[in-house]
């Protein structure tokens, strides 16, 4: 089976190239791009008329919580696996902080085969680091590796004594493993709500200061050094931050760093009077940080962009602000969103997707995020332009937590392919 | 008369205008308040029901009396004895209320912030007491009504604020009214027990007593909120008491005919002396126990007025 999609904008991230084209999909492949919008002689069973709107590498999104095991009413691989088709997402590499935490094979097994079953797009899950993500024990790393783990974190759960975690990365540096962290000194940030200044402090939310992000941060590349572990930071927010994290590149450590979309969207300010909808961990920053982490994601210092999707329920939103629980579901409004960056003239969309599709692919080792002859055939048709103003119960996601309610948007997924097979769109 | 809300969340909602509606129909209510017969029909036929999710005894009393004084029927509820151990939340109970019909609804709560979501699933009028470290807007306003009548005037005067504003509901209402009404407004306070970002409030900020109260016209203490400490903002209340108490040594700094201010309760010889507080030339304390209770029937009385039109225009019964 051969599929042409002709007359359109072909953005590669990895030659940096926005340019017209057209682009053959042989098998579950990419067999040819073209720099014709129309290229002549080429055969194929179907033809897609892109209509000058965008083709991009499928985003490979790093942290997408499915709450499967242990709270299904949030979110399903069934329901996540449609929002993430719908916004462009052709592979979920999830996060382990489930009820319970993923922290055996036996789980992790269950996880693959529900995915699996379930899920239109491809599921690559990540493993905990320490047993129950309590920080006391290591998980069985080699027996999760092999059973598919691609990445191992706690999430959100810093490992704070240092002792366990210079083992565990030591003993993942072993079998080449890949951990991710969540830099936070947790005694500075315990309680808090916001992030520290004027406005928090006017609201009366604990806060906490984002020196909290540097402290983690400086503490996990000392152990990376130590160790030589592959490291990747889930988040880093903040300006202060950004200095230690450029050192540690060019001293050649093997490090990386990811940012959601709300820490490159949002601010402080629009959590306004209470909305807990706008309550994210780590918490919003300053317009100040938020425009230096837009930076160096168009430097490349921040490598990964992430939705770092998380699905609460309306019961732990609707409550006083310090209570709600954190966390906001971003699989269907990580594209548009991001798009925000492109029409502000922050982001090319090249640069975007070498954030959103090719790093996370080439840090994990996989073969996706390309626009490459003989690249598996994970594509997002979408129209930047398009606008709209988005209604959160039309979203997927069985949760309906997003920040975005009610906001203008502009750019719209018009079809998803996952391994050549269109699981989105109009056919 | 200016003053157009449904709510009382905050003093951060009103106009300089409306402060000065509320104060000075409060005036009116203290005259009320010293006569013999201290009743008034205002909220006839209204319910009032207290909510409080936070141990209170002065301001839930002053709330209580003002309803009674205004000829509401009152009811007190103990929230934090009762439905929050069951489970309940806040939204549910606040459902749970609003079917009883209540028209005014005072309430105090734990956060920052719930008494605004509480306010949003109602039908009646909601009063903050007192939200986490936000807003206490009927303490700012009494306290303005205070020094209103002390100092003949709301409008350039110096005000220092001293002690723990970081825990201070009190503090936070009050700087934005006193900002509001344009007064000099300073803090005072060990740096642990200011909020970062207190420097960007348009105030001024010191960490001497000294230097914090040289020549200021209002001297406000806040209460040390032993309960709100996680651990150590302070090394001792001895420590805390020599260089950050009111006593007469540091008042000497302020102006001669400078007032002494204290939400209450007081810690006597830790954020103030005793000797001090009980000054009738420079203590007004006991008159911001007054003023107060005449402020809540003010705010009350407003609410209630514009309850009854917001009513009328739905055409449901009053």
């Amino acid at each position: 089976m051969r599929t042409l999609i002709r007359d359109i904008r072909l953005i590669d991230p990895e030659a940096g190239r926005d340019a017209p084209g057209a682009l053959l999909i042989e098998g579950d492949r990419i067999a040819a791009t073209f720099d014709r919008p129309a290229p002549e002689g080429v055969e194929a069973e179907r033809v897609i008329e892109g209509g000058g709107k965008c083709l991009a590498p499928g985003i490979v999104d790093i942290g997408v919580k499915v709450s499967e095991p242990g709270e299904r009413h949030k979110e399903s691989f069934g329901s996540a696996g449609q929002a993430a088709a719908a916004g462009g997402v052709t592979t979920m590499v999830t996060r382990p902080d489930t009820l319970p935490a993923i922290d055996t094979p036996e789980v992790l097994e269950f996880v693959t085969r529900r995915a699996n079953d379930a899920s239109p797009v491809r599921v690559l899950p990540m493993a905990a680091l320490t047993k129950g993500r309590q920080g006391r024990e290591m998980v069985e790393i080699g027996f999760l590796k092999d059973a598919g783990a691609v990445a191992f974190t706690d999430c959100d759960a810093v490992v704070t004594d240092t002792k366990v975690l210079s083992r565990c990365l030591t003993y993942a540096r072993s079998l080449d493993a890949l951990v991710i962290c969540h830099p936070q000194e947790p005694g500075l940030s315990a309680g808090a709500a916001a992030s520290s200044g004027k406005f928090a402090a006017l609201r009366g939310l604990p806060s906490v200061s984002p020196m909290a992000e540097r402290m983690g941060l400086d503490r996990d590349i000392a152990l990376v050094e130590m160790t030589g572990v592959r490291y990747h930071a889930d988040q880093i927010t903040t300006a202060r931050a950004l200095p230690a994290l450029d050192r540690a590149k060019a001293n050649g450590f093997d490090v990386s760093a990811g940012v959601s979309i709300h820490h490159l969207t949002l601010n402080e300010l629009d959590l306004g009077d209470y909305r807990t909808f706008f309550k994210v961990k780590p918490p919003l920053r300053s317009e100040t940080d938020r425009m230096a982490v837009v930076e160096a994601v168009a430097s490349g210092l921040i490598d990964i962009i992430s939705s770092m999707h998380t699905p609460q329920d309306e019961e732990s939103k609707r409550l006083p602000y310090e209570e709600a629980a954190s966390g906001a579901v971003a699989l269907e409004t990580l594209l548009p969103a991001a798009m925000r960056l492109y029409h502000a003239g922050h982001l090319s969309l090249p640069q975007l997707f070498r954030a959103l599709s090719l790093n996370p692919s080439k840090r994990l080792g996989l073969e996706t995020g390309r626009l490459a002859a003989g690249a598996p055939a994970d594509l997002v048709l979408f129209d930047p332009d398009a606008p709209f103003v988005l209604d959160r119960f039309t979203l997927k996601s069985k949760s309906k937590n997003t920040p975005f309610d009610g906001q203008r948007m502009e750019g719209r997924v018009r079809a998803t392919f996952v391994g050549g097979k269109q699981v989105f769109g109009e056919t | 008369m200016t003053f157009r809300h449904r709510h009382l969340l905050g003093i951060e909602q009103l106009h300089p205008e409306e402060i000065r509606t509320l104060l000075d129909l409060a005036d009116q209510y203290v005259d009320l308040n010293r006569r013999e017969m201290k009743h008034s029909e205002a909220l006839a036929g209204l319910t009032q029901i207290n909510m409080f999710f936070e141990a209170s005894t002065r301001t839930q009393a002053s709330f209580e009396l003002a309803g009674k004084r205004l000829g509401a029927d009152v009811m007190n509820m103990a929230m934090q004895a009762s439905s929050l151990k069951k489970g309940e939340t806040l939204i549910d109970t606040a459902l749970t209320l609003n079917a009883m019909h209540p028209d005014l609804l005072v309430v105090r709560h734990p956060h920052s912030g719930a008494v605004s979501l509480l306010s949003e699933k109602v039908n009646c009028a909601v009063l903050n007491a007192g939200d986490g470290r936000h807003e206490h807007p009927t303490q700012a306003l009494l306290d303005a009504l205070t020094i209103r009548r002390r100092k003949g005037r709301l409008h350039r005067l110096s005000i220092a604020i001293c002690g723990d504003v970081a825990h201070s509901r009190v503090a936070r209402s009050n700087i934005i009214l006193l900002g509001k009404m344009e007064n000099r407004v300073r803090l005072v306070g060990p740096p642990t027990l200011i909020p970062s970002g207190a420097a960007d409030w348009g105030v001024e900020v010191f960490d001497d007593m000294a230097e914090g109260l040289k020549d200021v016209d209002v001297v406000m203490m806040l209460r040390l909120q032993k309960e709100r400490m996680d651990g150590a903002f302070i090394p001792s209340e001895r420590e805390y008491f020599h260089r950050f108490g009111l006593d007469a040594e540091k008042l000497a700094h302020a102006k001669d005919d400078a007032i002494v201010m204290h939400p209450g309760p007081m810690n006597r010889g830790v954020e103030i002396d005793g000797t001090i507080a009980d000054d009738i030339n420079r203590s007004v304390i006991q008159e911001q126990v007054e003023m107060g209770v005449a402020v809540r029937m003010a705010a009350m009385d407003l609410l209630a007025r514009n309850l009854k039109a917001a009513r009328a225009e739905q055409g449901v019964m009053v």
